[in-house]
C-alpha cells in the first residue's frame, strides 16, 4: 500500500552548515588566487554585469556561496558569464574577477 | 604657578599634564587606580603598526616622571567644578582649571547573555585576548589550541538592546588585528569575523583589513551572530545569516571572541549630577558632550572645565593623546590674563 500523497512535504534546510560543507575546493581556489579573499561584496561586479542584467546570474552571490562551500549550481551559473571582463574594471579591490569565474568553473566542473 | 587638576592618568590625561608643564602650568593627575596608563596597561600590541603597547606607555610615564608631575594614585573624584575637584571623602582639591580625562568603561559582555560570556568556558572578550597575548598564553580553557575561532563584532555597540546605540569605532580594527595575531599563533585554524559593517576609518586600517583577508586568510562574514549554544562535545555552535548570500548559516567553533565596545565612563553621570543647574552635559550615549565637535571639541561649556580623550566619545590612543595636548592649549588660553 503506498503512502497517501498529501500534497506537501518537508523542506530541505536552507541553513549553510559549515561543519558539513566541504571547504576543500574553495580553499584550492583561494590558494591559486588569494586576491579572491579580498572581496568586500560591494556588488560593483554584479551591477555592471551584462549577463546579470539579462539573466538571473548574480556573480557576487554565486562566488560568495562557493566560498562557503555551497557549490550546487555554481558551475551552471558561472556558464552564464560571457567573460567580457567589465567586472574586473569595476572591482575596487583589484580582483581578477574574470579569472575567478574561470577558476571556479575549472575547479567545480565535475563537482 | 597656576594649578590644573587632570582627572585620569590614561594617555589623554598624561599628555594633557605634559603639555600643561610645557605651558608653565602645574598639573596634578588624579588617578583612581594604582598606576598611570589607563586601559593601555592591559594591551599587548597596537593597531595598525603592531607597536608594543608598553612602548607608548613607557614613553608617556617616563616623561611624566622626568617632568616631575604630581600624581595622586588611588584617588576617586566625586565632583568637578572650574575651581577644582571634590575627592572621595569630601576633600577638595583646589585648582585654577580642570581637565576631565577620565576615559571610558569596557562594555560588560555578560549583558549579551546570548553569547554566553562567563557561561561557557571558551567565550572571551578582546580584553581577555590582550591579557592572554601579554602572558604569551593564548589557548582554550583546557590549554589546547583552537581549530576554529570566531570573532563577533559590535558586542555592546550599535545595539539598542543593551542601551549602547553608538559605534565604538575601534573594535573593527581591533578585530582585524586580533584575527591576524590568532592566525600567526595558529596557522592551521579557521578564523571568521562576523560583522554588521566594517568601519576602517584610520590611516593604514583599510590596508590592514585587506591584508587580513588576502594574506592571512581571515573569513569576513557580514551578519550578526544571534546566539551561541553548547554542543555535546563542549564546543560552541553559533548561528548567523550570511546576509551577502541571503541564507542562514551555522558552525561549530572552539573559541568565541567578543569585540566589546567602549561604554561611557561610570563617573560621567556622577560629575554631571554633582552640578545642579548645568555644567557638564552628557550626550544620549552617556559620554560627556563638548560645546561642539569642531573648534570647541575639548571645551565643556563650563568655565574652567575641559575634556580630553574617551570621556567624550570612543577614540584611538593617538586621538586621545592629541586631545590631551589640545585641552592643555585651551586651558592655557583660558588662564592667560586671569590673575
Amino acid at each position: 500500500m503506498s503512502a497517501i500523497e498529501w500534497g506537501y512535504g518537508i523542506n530541505a534546510p536552507r541553513t549553510m552548515d559549515l561543519d558539513r560543507n566541504d571547504i576543500g575546493p574553495a580553499r584550492e581556489i583561494l590558494a591559486e588566487m588569494p586576491e579572491w579573499g579580498a572581496c568586500i561584496a560591494c556588488g560593483g561586479c554584479t551591477a555592471t554585469c551584462t549577463a546579470g542584467n539579462l539573466t538571473s546570474f548574480n556573480f557576487r552571490r554565486v562566488h560568495t556561496l562557493v566560498k562557503r562551500g555551497e557549490y550546487a549550481g555554481a558551475w551552471a551559473e558561472m556558464n552564464k558569464c560571457m567573460l567580457c571582463g567589465k567586472c574586473r574594471l569595476v572591482c575596487p579591490r583589484g580582483i581578477n574577477t574574470r579569472g575567478v569565474v574561470r577558476l571556479i568553473k575549472r575547479k567545480l566542473g565535475d563537482y | 604657578m597656576k594649578k590644573v587638576a587632570v582627572i585620569g592618568g590614561g594617555p589623554a590625561g598624561m599628555q594633557a599634564a605634559l603639555s600643561l608643564v610645557q605651558m608653565g602650568l602645574a598639573p596634578v593627575i588624579v588617578e583612581c587606580s594604582s598606576a598611570l596608563g589607563g586601559k593601555l596597561k592591559d594591551w599587548h600590541q597596537l593597531f595598525p603598526s603592531m607597536t608594543p603597547a608598553h612602548e607608548v606607555l613607557d614613553e608617556l610615564t617616563g616623561q611624566i616622571a622626568d617632568a616631575g608631575v604630581e600624581v595622586m594614585l588611588h584617588t576617586e573624584v566625586e565632583g568637578v567644578t572650574g575651581q577644582g575637584v571634590t575627592l572621595a571623602g569630601g576633600r577638595k582639591l583646589e585648582a585654577d582649571a580642570v581637565v576631565v580625562a577620565s576615559g571610558f568603561d569596557i562594555f560588560d559582555a555578560r549583558l549579551k547573555e546570548e553569547y554566553g560570556y562567563h557561561i561557557y568556558d571558551n567565550v572571551f572578550t578582546t580584553v581577555d585576548v590582550e591579557r592572554m597575548l601579554n602572558k604569551g598564553a593564548v589557548a582554550l580553557h583546557d590549554g589546547s589550541a583552537p581549530r576554529r575561532i570566531a570573532f563577533v563584532h559590535c558586542v555592546g555597540s550599535r545595539d539598542e538592546k543593551v542601551n549602547q546605540k553608538h559605534c565604538s569605532k575601534v573594535c573593527c580594527i581591533t578585530g582585524v588585528k586580533q584575527a591576524m595575531e590568532m592566525r600567526t599563533l595558529f596557522p592551521e585554524a579557521e578564523i571568521f569575523n562576523f560583522y554588521m559593517d566594517i568601519r576602517m576609518f584610520g590611516p593604514g586600517y583599510e590596508e590592514m583589513y585587506q591584508s587580513a583577508q588576502q594574506d592571512y586568510g581571515i573569513n569576513f562574514i557580514r551578519g550578526r551572530v544571534s546566539e551561541a549554544s553548547p554542543t555535546i562535545d563542549g564546543r560552541l555552535q553559533i548561528k548567523a545569516e550570511d546576509t551577502l548570500v541571503g541564507r542562514p548559516m551555522k558552525m561549530t567553533v572552539d573559541m568565541l571572541v567578543l569585540l566589546v565596545g567602549m561604554k561611557a565612563g561610570g563617573s560621567n553621570a556622577k560629575f554631571s549630577a554633582a552640578l545642579p543647574g548645568g555644567g557638564i552635559t552628557l550626550s544620549s550615549s552617556g559620554f560627556v558632550a563638548p560645546v561642539d565637535l569642531f573648534a570647541g571639541n575639548v571645551s565643556s561649556g563650563l568655565e574652567g572645565v575641559f575634556y580630553a580623550g574617551t570621556v567624550s566619545a570612543p577614540k584611538t590612543i593617538g586621538e586621545s593623546i592629541d586631545e590631551g595636548a589640545m585641552a592643555a592649549l585651551r586651558v592655557a588660553e583660558y588662564l592667560k590674563g586671569r590673575k
